[in-house]
């Protein structure tokens, strides 16, 4: 039964973690790394970053990455597990105070907070825009990918999707 | 909370259904992270809400703990059809990627090895780097243009994104600092009428 016991001791770790994780799942990538495969060893170094990368280029949050991890380590009960450890905690909480927010009493309070804070939550999408460009743009063909899907964005209203294409295409044909 | 006037302008508030498949198109969509098609499904596609009110919800969905789109979907989920509404929004984001994903790294195991699988990647992950920091841009010029809101923006992408300061400590030294200066503002209004 270690598996049961592995499966448990990564439930209790994200259940945790899922209450710490202040600015998304790419917030947590350090401390998973700490905990799978520096403290246990159950994720190799290499499989750790590649399944990473795989996540990040496939559609979909940030947060499947963790599904993955899950899937190496135990399995499908091991993706469930650590999909439902990260995301449950977390999940009731916004529903909580989503449901309480409409409270007249509440309402005020949570008006404020969210002007208050709405600056920096900007300022967080850029952050991860600015460590998204730094991680990619380590050539000039994919600076100009960056540069490119910004004015095509901003300027030219693409969809964002006709610019993923083009990502692909020029990738495949010049990057590869 | 919502005015008459934005009442008006609201198409018919979505069921559990729309809601799913709403939030499984841009999960489906949404490479290299999904804030900037959320954004185009909420604010443009369907009008849920303004930019503005998007970069307010952001900003709880953000400084709650979990990841803030799954946050920022559960939200605006149960605010229009209650916990079911909630659930479908999770599934259709998380759900739907999910399996597209199990897919995807069965075929990244038998032909990752490809160089043009690999560069398709890298190219994607620079279009998307690109997308982000339109999808901030866009959402910066919606903010009002005051130094209360536009220092904390700066001080955060500068320590978090250059700087690449943890980002719990980050936001945790912000929070306080925010809520003060919000609360001095709004005092100060009061004072004046």
């Amino acid at each position: 039964m270690a598996d049961l016991a592995i499966l448990t001791q990564i439930l209790v770790q994200y259940f945790v973690l899922s209450l710490l994780s202040i600015g998304g799942a790419n917030a947590t990538l350090s401390e998973l790394h700490r905990f799978l495969v520096i403290e246990h060893g159950w994720i190799s170094e290499a499989r750790f970053v590649e399944l990473y990368a795989l996540s990040q280029a496939a559609p979909g949050p940030n947060v499947l990455f963790v599904a993955l991890f899950g899937l190496q380590i135990a399995g499908l009960a091991g993706l469930v597990v650590s999909l439902v450890g990260i995301c449950a905690p977390s999940s009731l909480l916004a529903i909580a105070v989503e449901k309480v927010s409409s409270h007249p009493r509440v309402a005020p309070a949570i008006t404020v907070l969210k002007r208050a804070l709405a600056g920096m939550a900007v300022g967080l999408v850029l952050a991860t825009g600015i460590v998204l460009a730094r991680t990619a743009d380590t050539r000039l063909i994919t600076v100009a990918l960056t540069a490119g899907a910004l004015v095509a964005i901003l300027r030219w209203r693409w969809h964002p999707l006709s610019a993923i294409a083009v990502g692909a295409g020029v990738g495949a044909i010049w990057l590869g | 909370m919502r005015t008459k006037l934005n009442d008006s302008l609201l198409p018919t508030p979505p069921g559990a259904w729309t809601l799913f498949s709403e939030f499984a198109r841009v999960g489906l969509s949404g490479f290299g992270g999904v804030l900037p098609f959320i954004r185009q499904a909420v604010v443009e596609r369907n009008r849920w809400l303004d930019d503005r009110e998007f970069a307010e919800l952001l900003g709880i969905a953000q400084v709650l703990p979990g990841p803030n789109v799954v946050n920022l979907s559960l939200m605006l989920g149960y605010r229009h059809a209650g916990a079911l509404g909630a659930f479908s929004a999770f599934i259709g984001l998380v759900g739907m990627p999910l399996l597209l994903l199990l897919g995807l790294a069965a075929l990244y195991y038998r032909f990752g090895e490809v160089p043009g699988v690999r560069g398709a990647l890298q190219g994607m992950l620079a279009v998307s780097a690109g997308l982000v920091l339109a999808t901030g841009i866009k959402l910066a010029a919606s903010l009002p243009r005051r130094a209360r809101t536009l220092v904390p923006m700066v001080l955060a992408a500068a320590a978090v994104g250059l700087l690449r300061w943890p980002l719990v400590p980050v936001v945790a030294a912000l929070i306080p600092v925010c809520l003060a200066l919000e609360w001095q503002a709004g005092r100060l209004d009061r004072k004046d009428r």
